[in-house]
């Protein structure tokens, strides 16, 4: 494990959770400080409008 | 192709500029353009006669007994079934109406102007509640009404208006009554006490009968829904001008017949883009429930589309129980609507949000990109004809048209 991910678990943990929110709720349950970000990829991981969705962006 | 974002704010702009104005009271079929004596409008996007939902059926059989073309329901279903009568969405007329949304030739209308744009758009006017034609009941009462209606209510709205100059701005009203509680589609307490405080003294200056004005006075005050029609109407001549930016993939009606949820897209044309319309969740009135619901109906959602009703949700605290929710869903669903809205109302603000404008202008493509379905506030219709509303609530509309709608967008814009 290198150095600095050594040092990150010494220090206190601040975590942005983005997406799935389990992930931050188990963090919290550990009383550790999360913000949750809402995301979910576009169009709810459909490909064919996602791909859509690109060639409509400007 | 030219920029989607330039067109986006090319059509917001409008909107924001718009300024809708009553300025008058017009018979259907003098002042729409193409209504024909046979011509029968509805709410939503195209549907026939074979496969109208209960309320929107009864509503025609009521409205062709009451331009006489029938005598009974039995030859009125004769004759809607016969290909005599021309059925058409309110929209394709530049109307729109509330739950069956049926107007016929005779039927007086609001004429809307938007004086910024020179557009005009119309709506019949609100029956009141109970046994109602825009519910499908067409018992003799009903028609009672509607005459009366057109032979007392309408020529004295018109005389008073003809008094009013520059006409009664609702757009400021409707922001008015934001500020009193209403979010002017589930609640119009306040846009209704406004209108009223507003034409009242005018009936009077124009010479109208005080029987007829003490009347008139009660029929308003009675109904705490009869500004819809005319905010409606006011919605319709903001987002018909905002419609035809080539580019544009701002949402500009949405609108729902009982069967199927439509929503036209500004850079589209005349398409409609469907999917089935859904059941309400809602609270509902004593003795009913979602078994006797019709699915989703009515043109009342232009309210939504055009930056009010459930995109002003937070600012009626007071109905928030009545579409079974708390102050914070409320302002949950309010704030969610930045997310699919590319800007924020100039005029139309919610006071418990530091006046923040509601959002405005809904991107189709944002909509598709998060999943964020447009809040809908509206009416629960019974899926009898003519038994009225039993209730209210939230509507998710269905996702498939919103998808439908980006398709076609890329295959019109990018081949």
């Amino acid at each position: 494990m290198s150095k600095k991910v050594l040092e990150l678990f010494q220090k206190e943990l601040q975590v942005v959770n983005i997406g799935l929110e389990s992930f931050a709720e188990n963090l919290q349950e550990e009383e550790v400080e999360v913000i949750q970000l809402d995301w979910e990829p576009p169009a709810g991981g459909d490909e064919e409008l996602a791909s859509i969705l690109d060639s409509l962006m400007d | 192709m030219v920029s989607i974002k330039e067109a986006n704010q090319e059509a917001v702009a409008i909107m924001q500029k718009s300024e809708p104005v009553l300025v008058d009271m017009g018979i259907a079929g003098e002042v729409l353009p193409g209504m024909t004596e046979k011509t029968i409008l509805h709410a939503g996007p195209p549907v026939e006669w074979e496969d109208m939902c209960g309320p929107m059926r009864g509503a025609v059989i009521g409205a062709l007994i009451y331009e006489g073309l029938a005598d009974n329901e039995e030859e009125a279903v004769e004759l809607a079934g016969s290909g005599e009568i021309d059925f058409a969405p309110c929209h394709h007329y530049q109307a729109v109406g509330p739950m069956a949304g049926v107007t016929s030739a005779s039927m007086p209308v609001y004429v809307v102007e938007n004086k910024e744009h020179g557009n005009q758009a119309f709506c019949t006017v609100n029956e009141g509640l109970g046994k109602v034609l825009r519910y499908g009941a067409y018992a003799e009462e009903v028609i009672e009404k509607l005459k009366w209606i057109e032979k007392t209510l309408a020529p004295a709205f018109k005389k008073a208006l003809d008094l009013i100059e520059s006409g009664i701005n609702i757009k400021n009203m409707t922001s008015q009554a934001l500020h009193m509680g209403d979010e002017c589609h589930n609640r119009n307490k306040a846009g209704t006490a406004l209108f009223i405080r507003e034409i009242t003294p005018y009936l009077l200056k124009a010479g109208v009968e005080p029987q007829v004005v003490s009347e008139i006075v009660e029929f308003m005050g009675e109904n705490e829904h009869f500004y819809l029609n005319i905010s409606m109407a006011a919605c319709k001549a903001t987002m018909d001008a905002a419609h035809g930016i080539e580019g544009s993939t701002i949402i500009t009606a949405m609108a729902r017949n009982g069967v199927e949820f439509g929503i036209r897209i500004s850079g589209l044309g005349d398409q409609w883009f469907t999917g089935p319309a859904q059941v309400i969740d809602g609270l509902f009135f004593p003795g009913y429930s979602t078994e006797d619901a019709n699915p989703d109906i009515g043109d009342s959602t232009i309210s939504e589309t055009a930056a009010i009703g459930g995109f002003a949700m937070a600012a009626a605290p007071a109905i928030v129980g009545f579409v079974g929710g708390t102050p914070e869903d409320a302002v949950k669903f309010t704030k969610s609507m930045y997310e699919i809205s590319v800007a924020e109302n100039e005029t139309f603000t919610i006071p418990s949000m530091n006046f923040r404008g509601t959002a405005t202008g809904i991107d189709v493509r944002k909509v598709v990109e998060t999943g964020i379905l447009p809040a809908i506030n509206t009416g629960i219709a019974h899926k009898d004809p003519g038994v009225g509303q039993v209730g209210a609530g939230l509507v998710d509309p269905p996702k498939e048209c919103f998808e439908d709608a980006i398709r076609a967008f890329a295959k019109e814009y990018k081949g």
